[in-house]
């Protein structure tokens, strides 16, 4: 659980996640905006299925593995949110179509 | 045609940034690029933009990071942000992928500026959300002003763990227990170091900032034993002080920290040799005091070529673009020597004290070497026991645990296993890790898509390996 | 021989890849005393780097036995993986759903069909059916196929399996049977002697009754000591992985597959350049621009791995596989297509050499077929 500290500024940005309104800041990596709104759990695994969130925050583990705007597999922590982009948590091995 | 760059430096730490910034302002051609959308690396993380605007928040050596910032904007320096390096070639070629394209970029010399990262520390339940590195706290307080909320934990050992520490109370955020891993004799082999130590920057700053947390926050001192536990994400966290008894601790987050390593996926994949280093327990490429490698034309600059922290990395990145600037002709030997004088001096003074914080802080055994069934390998679920299954089977070194397990095989590319698999294995041969050795590492260093792979240039020899034969 | 120096093992295999563990797995299933010395960590191995096909189409054109053997191992391979499913419980993933070789313009077309009708009719050519299949018909199994997929040959018996698995199920097979594997021994030289063969190593000299030579590039160097020739040479080929995907193909198609485990392996190049396994960009795009070709979609996949391995290649692209004459009891195998033929090497070569003789049969593999006096 994260929360954002009272007086940090910046630009709000409107975007989604599972198809559900969200916002975050303008400097928000995907990943940091996902905490930002509670969102604990980014994906499960190809290999046995179990929950997992992002763990390093610096493009290392790929544990962030997150669908955007319907490209599967995307690093959440490397991509900066933007206005109107659509976030999805992502179950299991990416589909080839998207 | 693209023109080929004098000089290109991968990572905009303080080493890339530094040796930038010399490069630029004494006349070559020379362009800085780096994955993340802004410069600092990861001490100075969203120095220009850090929606934390309390410059007491993060402390006066991160604003440090503005001093190095402002002479690279003005050096004349190209910077090419959100570029990912994927490979170089023996030909100096640089491989990048930026917004979605994938180029080559020639350059005639190259300084590798990675950084470090986060050492793996494989606990029972690392897995789990909730359970992050303490860096990975620190980056989401430095670009995005989040810290961890509801019952927080730190464990671990190192500055880096305190730093968070200091950092988050002086954020307003609750910590409620830092569980400290540092083994007691730690203490002992560290004391003969004391010295130097006491000469040195950090001890001042340092000893505050520790005795401000340990005033704050509850410290559990000498851990011996870790576990997260948690349906679906971390709930708990399960320790053990010394030979004591289990005790558990509510946690909805648990920050994990033992210290960095160098990166040395890019410089493993261009071929660069590497060594064992024993008092650091890791790899780190072999260097010489200029951070020139074994490989024409590539030299490291900074935490990549060997841990020594963010003031060293500047210095280091100066020494190696002198060098740089002599190999390409531009100063004589006598020239770099002489304006390397200063920034050598620099490096000393910044390195004093390094042995004692690498000795006291250098990670247990039992958390080097973790139990049968810990994940090491976080990609491909494979754990701490198989790979001993696997040197039962005649594996002697990581990569016949690699094609036996598939461990180290995912997208990570062995980053967050291959110092836990190196230990596991040579603990269970009774060899050093230097004998067991590393992964072999092949391009793409970070993921890039066939599409961008397959709009690469090609030669007439190179189609007709596949289409012709 | 005498009691006292009795060898150390019935049996030494040099070389612990997929050609020496299969065999080695072999000899050890038939009650043989089997050692398998093996180079460490780091070593100059194709079996951690190929394809896992085992392929049948097209191959044999000029050795019609060759074909025959590669038919006779494809057949022999269901059985091979049960035997080690059932002792070692590992699965290898043989599966044989058939396979597609695609082809990018009617010239291909004509090329592949021209080859392939060369190829059986040949005399003593064994017999198996293939198909010309058109565009439309390669679409109705495979709809993604990209636009300029014109036709492909087909063969049903085609398949793949989980190569580095089955590297492992043989390694856990071996320790099972008693087989003594040995990392870090690598051999330097071997000496017949007493009727057996002296195996001096990196880590210490062994004796065995017995030598196969299933090194690789390395028998090339080993087999004149034991009065044998392999004359290979490393052929570079690069492979691509891209990461996990949900399941999209299930048929081999040439030089590209989908892994069980989700990743789609591309291939493949052909480049004569000694002993670099130095990755060349230039090569894996031009293998990422034919496979995209073929499969559009794969465009969007993320790379996560790509490699370059050596083929261990004979003169005329066949396997060797002969005993010696001065010094019996000393075998070599050689071939490139070891996981096509891993079922080979366990069950049809090893029975051979535990027994101490090549057949007949064997004679065509001989390395002296090379011996030919160039025309003046
Ligand atoms: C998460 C984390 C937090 C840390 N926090 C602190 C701290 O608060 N205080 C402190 O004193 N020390 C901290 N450290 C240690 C500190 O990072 C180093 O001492 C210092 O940053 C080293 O500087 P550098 O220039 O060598 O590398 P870095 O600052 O790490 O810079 C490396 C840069 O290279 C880029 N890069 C890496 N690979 C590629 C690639 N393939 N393509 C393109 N770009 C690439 C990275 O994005 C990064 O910007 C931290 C370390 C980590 C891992
Ligand atoms: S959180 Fe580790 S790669 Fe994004």
């Amino acid at each position: 659980m994260f929360q954002r500290l009272p007086n940090a500024s910046g630009e709000r940005v409107s975007f989604t996640i599972d198809g559900r309104p969200a916002e975050a800041l303008s400097g928000d990596s995907v990943a940091a905006a996902l905490f930002a709104n509670g969102v604990q759990t980014c994906r499960s695994t190809p290999v046995s299925g179990a929950p997992r969130a992002p763990y390093c925050m610096m493009g290392v583990c790929f544990d962030c593995l997150v669908i955007i705007d319907d490209v599967g597999n995307q690093q959440g922590c490397q991509v900066r949110v933007r206005p109107g982009m659509r976030v999805e948590t992502q179950n299991g091995k990416r589909e080839i179509a998207r | 045609m693209t023109t080929r760059y004098d000089l290109a430096v991968i990572g905009a730490g303080p080493a890339g940034l530094a040796a930038a910034t010399l490069a630029a302002k004494r006349g070559v051609s020379t362009v800085l690029l780096d994955e993340q959308p802004a410069p600092g690396g990861q001490i100075y993380r969203a120095i220009t933009q850090t929606p934390v605007r309390n410059p007491s928040v993060l402390g006066s050596d991160y604003w440090h990071g503005a001093d190095l910032v402002g002479p690279f904007r003005d050096s004349g320096a190209d910077y090419l942000p959100g570029s990912t390096v994927w490979s170089v070639s023996r030909g100096l070629e640089i491989g990048l992928s930026r917004e979605g394209a994938a180029r080559l970029l020639p350059a005639k010399h190259i300084i590798l500026a990675t950084g470090a990262l986060e050492r793996p520390f494989a606990i029972p339940g690392w897995t789990l959300p909730g359970v992050m590195g303490a860096g990975a706290a620190q980056i989401l307080l430095k670009t995005s002003g989040l810290v961890a909320s509801g019952n927080v934990v730190l464990a671990g050992t190192g500055p880096l763990l305190w730093l968070l520490a200091w950092q988050y109370l002086r954020a307003g955020a609750r910590i409620d227990t830092i569980l400290d891993t540092t083994p007691r004799e730690n203490w002992r082999q560290a004391m003969p170091h004391m010295t130097e130590f006491l000469r040195s920057g950090y001890i001042g700053k340092g000893l505050k900032l520790l005795l401000e947390v340990r005033r704050k926050v509850k410290v559990i001192g000498n851990v011996s034993a870790l576990r997260a536990e948690g349906d679906g994400r971390v709930q708990s966290v399960v320790h053990r002080q010394g030979d004591g008894a289990e005790a558990r601790l509510p946690a909805d987050t648990l920050l994990l920290h033992h210290g960095v390593v160098p990166n040395i996926n890019l410089a493993n994949a261009i071929g660069c040799a590497q060594n064992w280093d024993e008092g650091q327990r890791c790899w780190v490429p072999t260097v010489d005091d200029w951070g020139a490698t074994t490989v024409e034309g590539v030299s490291i600059a900074g935490d990549g070529a060997g841990i020594a922290g963010a003031l060293a990395a500047e210095h280091r990145g100066r020494l190696a673009a002198l060098d740089a600037l002599h190999r390409l002709g531009r100063i004589d030997r006598a020239e770099r020597d002489r304006d390397a004088a200063p920034h050598r001096e620099a490096l000393d003074r910044a390195q004093r004290g390094r042995v004692f914080l690498d000795t006291l802080y250098k990670p247990a055994r039992d958390f080097r070497v973790p139990q049968d069934d810990t994940i090491v390998c976080r990609c491909e679920e494979v754990t701490a026991g198989q790979v001993r299954e696997a040197v039962k089977l005649g594996c002697s070194g990581p990569n016949q645990t690699k094609s036996f397990l598939r461990c180290g095989m995912g997208p990570c590319q062995g980053r967050l296993c291959g110092p836990t698999v190196t230990e596991v294995i040579a603990d269970a041969r009774g060899v050093s890790p230097a004998e067991v050795g590393y992964y072999r590492l092949r391009p793409p260093v970070k993921p890039i898509t066939l599409a961008e792979l397959a709009s690469l240039p090609k030669s007439e020899d190179e189609i007709n390996a596949v289409l012709h034969h | 021989m005498s009691a006292h120096n009795r060898p150390d093992y019935d049996i030494a295999v040099v070389g612990g890849g997929l050609v020496g563990s299969a065999t080695a797995w072999g000899l050890a299933r038939l009650g043989q005393k089997v050692a398998i010395l093996d180079e460490g960590d780091i070593a100059v191995r194709p079996s951690r780097g190929n394809f896992a096909l085992v392929w049948v189409q097209g191959k044999g054109l000029g050795m019609p036995e060759y074909a025959g053997w590669t038919k006779g191992s494809s057949d022999r391979w269901t059985g091979f993986a049960g035997m080690l499913r059932d002792q070692t419980g590992i699965d290898v993933h043989y599966e044989r759903p058939g396979g597609f070789m695609p082809l990018l313009s009617e010239a291909e077309v004509e090329a592949r069909a021209a080859q392939l009708s060369r190829l059986h009719n040949q005399p003593s050519m064994v017999r198996y059916d293939y198909e010309m299949l058109d565009r439309a018909a390669v679409a109705k199994e495979m709809p993604y196929i990209g636009k300029d997929v014109v036709g492909a040959s087909y063969c049903a018996l085609d398949g793949h399996c989980n190569s580095l698995r089955l590297l492992r199920a043989l390694h856990a097979g071996l320790g099972l049977h008693g087989a003594a594997y040995l990392p870090n021994h690598r051999v330097e030289r071997i000496e017949p002697r007493d009727g057996g063969f002296r195996l001096i190593t990196s880590a210490g000299e062994l004796g065995a009754g017995k030598v196969v030579l299933a090194a690789g590039h390395d028998s090339a160097r080993l087999a004149p000591m034991v009065g044998l020739s392999a004359p290979v040479r490393p052929e570079r080929g690069h492979i691509i992985v891209t990461e996990k995907t949900a399941p999209f193909l299930k048929f081999p198609v040439g030089y590209i597959r989908q892994t069980d485990e989700g990743g789609v392996m591309i291939g493949d190049s052909f480049e004569d350049v000694g002993f670099d396994t130095t990755v060349r960009n230039g090569v894996t795009s031009t293998i990422a621009e034919r496979a995209i070709r073929i499969f559009p979609l794969l465009g969007k996949l993320n790379v996560v791995r790509t490699w370059a391995a050596l083929r261990v290649m004979s003169p005329d692209g066949f396997p060797i596989y002969e005993q010696s004459t001065s010094a019996p009891g000393a075998f070599v195998a050689t071939c490139h297509s070891g996981v096509t033929l891993a079922a080979n090497h366990a069950l049809a070569l090893a029975p051979h050499i535990a027994a101490g003789r090549l057949p007949e049969e064997f004679t065509v593999f001989s390395a002296r077929r090379f011996d030919v006096p160039k025309a003046a």
